[in-house]
């Protein structure tokens, strides 16, 4: 029987990894995301999981021990934030090329400096290119469904790519709301047994992991990354729908709210999602057609999704909690992208929230709607509420 | 317990000949005088470095065990993560052979930027082996110094210059470092007499817990000597106290080669091309009897741990 708790989203996490109950989890702690390492070496300690849960010395130590173990063919989980994946970047792409699948509960926070313990996404946008998929979770209960799915996702044979998971941090992570559990029955068939492929473990199958390869066959074993992203994309709906089948809640790969006969939206990703949502309600009930295009899958990027969602929208604002210094920022690159590429021509406003944990208002999300309604669309880069 | 050498004569190296190192390297020759006594499946890690590039050219790989590498500062972590795997997996079942775990890294992943992640291994005690093979440069990357290369030897960032005579630095002590993480196998040697090397990782390796071995290997590219002086330098260094043999037992330190007779610094030094410097110009004896007043420091260091007095006679 599926149970409901008051509890944050880092220990949903954690209660998924103990329903997981994942070979090795090798992790270090990082504010916002200790919380999930914590309440598991709980677990740990009571017996709870079986677990053989490595307390290394360092998250660069964390990704390589996940890695190594994944690639022995353990289930493997770890959890991080901000500085700590700042640390495992060199990794990441290692991880994504040796194809060793990894489900990771990154909770997002500002990458220093200035050091700054609040929410943005620029910690993992700042690993956007190397190989894994990004889920972006509005609340804790998905954050806690999501880490489910990710294990099928991620094993999946012809995927075989570690996953991001991630929840705002404080926001989700501390913030106490009500999630549905499943039954620990229903998690263990759902994620069943790994099935690993090439593993450092088969002695009389050896192996070698991590060659040397120079110009002659670099780029072919790239392109075999790309395909296993086409098939993540392929792949990923019938996981979410079987998902769905056990727990009554099914999550696409972006989420459409009163999108459809809108005229103006704005898209964003994680929890702020939830304020803009609010405020279409409101607005809808004043007459006008605004909705919400809530981004989860963000690598890879489901660009025709995207592009059918905004098809024949009159404007659409996009919100990046994270900046690309000098450039543009990640989420409005990629939906431009995706217009572009499809030929629809839609005016696009780029706007900037939530820094470093900078508050979110409702308040905000209204403007940006009238602003698209009343036609103040222009290229450069908003920022929304900072002090100039 | 130790080998004999009729048992292993026959026995496949885990390591292939065909590999890209240079002839007469002495890092190949570690690793097949290390694991030829070793009757264990094996799962060898590697840090970056000379041997790991130079072994596993892509669609090729040397190796005829199971064998991972992810980057240069880690090796300690990534055979953590293994073992890690190794262990929970046989708990539940899903593996029933007695697997050992090996990682090899260089000085410089070893010594320098791989030294968190190693003592981090050390200290989690996780059951394997890591065997620094130490050739004192990062001579994957064209000879830079590390922190193991020896005072005033030349290095392409402490080139030996009219002003600054190579290294100014003493190497750091390693593998005193690895015996204060009170781990229950510590050992320091060279290719001097394979059996020793052969005994000492075989020992390392079934021993439970962690253990490391540090093991001077020669460079010829990089020490410019004469391909052909491998195991005749590794002599050398062992003969002249330059690499005192060692082991460290659970705590208890052990010479395993007492040199009978002196042999002056000069004949090690004098066949490596990287102290040419050493044998010419003004500042020749200064450097000289600076390097053997360092061998009988740090000879009188190894003999207080070891309670030993042995002096090689004149
Ligand atoms: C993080 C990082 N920094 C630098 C390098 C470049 N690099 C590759 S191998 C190497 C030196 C290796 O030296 P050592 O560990 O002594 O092994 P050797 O090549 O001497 O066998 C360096 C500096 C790297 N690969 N990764
Ligand atoms: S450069 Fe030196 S360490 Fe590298 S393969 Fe050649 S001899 Fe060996
Ligand atoms: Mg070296």
């Amino acid at each position: 029987m599926p149970r409901k708790e008051i509890t944050s989203g880092n220990w949903a996490f954690a209660e998924a990894m103990r329903q997981i109950d994942p070979d090795v989890v090798a992790a270090y702690p990082i504010t916002p995301s200790t919380d999930i390492i914590m309440k598991f070496a709980e677990f740990v300690a009571n017996g709870k999981v079986e677990t053989n849960f490595v307390t290394v010395e360092s998250e660069h130590s964390a990704i390589t021990a996940c890695v190594t173990a994944s690639a022995a063919g353990a289930r493997v989980m770890t959890a991080s934030s901000a500085n700590g994946v700042a640390l495992m970047h060199e990794i990441f792409p290692i991880a994504g090329c040796f194809r060793t699948p990894i489900v990771f509960g990154l909770v997002n926070r500002s990458v220093g400096a200035p050091i700054n313990i609040h929410c943005d996404h620029s910690d993992s946008m700042g690993q956007r290119d190397l190989g894994w998929i990004h889920l972006y979770c509005e609340d804790a209960q998905e954050a806690y469904d999501s880490a489910i799915m990710a294990v099928r996702l991620s094993e999946n044979n012809d995927v075989l790519t570690p996953v991001f998971v991630c929840q705002d941090g404080f926001i989700t992570s501390h913030g106490f709301e009500p999630v549905e559990y499943l039954d620990d029955e229903t998690v263990k068939n759902f994620v069943g047994e790994r099935e690993p492929l090439n593993s450092l473990l088969d002695v009389d199958n050896p192996v070698s992991y991590g060659s040397f390869a120079m110009s002659e066959y670099y780029f072919e074993i790239k392109r075999q990354q790309i395909e296993a992203n086409k098939k993540a994309l392929e792949l990923y709906d019938g996981i979410a729908k079987e998902y769905e089948a056990v727990s009554g809640r099914y999550y696409p790969m972006i989420d459409c709210y009163r999108t459809e006969d809108a005229d103006h939206v704005i898209v964003i990703m994680s929890s702020a999602s939830g304020a803009v949502k609010d405020v279409v309600d409101e607005m809808r009930d004043k007459g006008h057609k605004v909705g919400c295009l809530r981004i989860r899958m963000f690598r890879p990027f489901p660009k025709e999704a995207v592009a059918a969602a905004l098809k024949g929208k009159k404007a659409v604002a996009v919100l990046d909690r994270c900046l690309s210094l000098g450039g543009t920022a990640p989420l409005v690159a990629e939906v431009r992208s995706a217009l572009y590429a499809s030929g629809e021509m839609i005016p696009t406003n780029s706007c900037i929230y939530g820094l470093g944990g900078r508050d979110f208002f409702p308040q905000y999300a209204e403007d940006i709607f009238m602003d698209l309604i009343n036609g103040k669309i222009s290229p450069e880069e908003r920022y929304i509420g900072l002090l100039e | 317990m130790s080998i004999k050498i009729k048992d292993v004569v026959n026995k496949k190296s885990p390591m292939t000949q065909g590999h890209r190192m240079c002839p007469g390297c002495g890092a190949p020759t570690a690793v097949h005088q290390g694991l030829m006594g070793v009757d264990f499946p094996l799962v060898v890690v590697n840090a970056t470095g000379c041997l790991e590039v130079s072994t596993t050219v892509y669609p090729f790989s040397a190796w005829r065990v199971p064998w991972i590498h992810t980057a240069f500062e880690n090796a300690g972590a990534g055979v953590s993560g293994v073992e890690a795997a190794y262990q929970a997996l046989k708990k539940k079942g899903k593996i029933d052979k007695d697997i050992k775990f090996v990682a090899f890294g260089g000085d410089g992943g070893t010594y320098d930027i791989g030294l968190q992640s190693l003592s981090g291994a050390l200290e989690r005690g996780h059951d394997f082996t890591y065997i620094c093979y130490n050739n004192q440069g990062y001579m994957n990357t064209g000879a830079q110094r590390s922190s193991a290369t020896p005072r005033g030897a030349n290095a392409t960032t402490t080139p030996a210059g009219s002003v600054i005579p190579g290294k100014l630095q003493k190497p750091k002590d390693l593998t005193s470092i690895a015996a204060a993480h009170h781990i229950p196998y510590v050992a320091q040697t060279t290719l001097y007499n394979h059996m020793d090397v052969a005994n000492k990782i075989k020992r390392a390796i079934e021993t439970p817990g962690p253990a490391f071995v540090n093991i001077l290997v020669p460079c010829v590219l990089f020490w410019r000597i004469d391909p052909a002086l491998q195991g005749e330098i590794c002599k050398k260094a062992a003969d002249t106290r330059f690499w005192p043999i060692y082991e460290v037992i659970d705590g208890e330190w052990k010479l395993s080669y007492k040199p009978k007779k002196r042999v002056p610094v000069e004949e090690f030094l004098k066949p490596q091309g990287r102290y040419s410097h050493f044998f010419k110009g003004d500042k020749s004896k200064a450097l000289l009897e600076q390097a053997q007043a360092d061998i009988e420091n740090e000879w009188k260091y190894i003999l207080g741990r070891c309670g030993d007095t042995w002096e090689p006679q004149d």
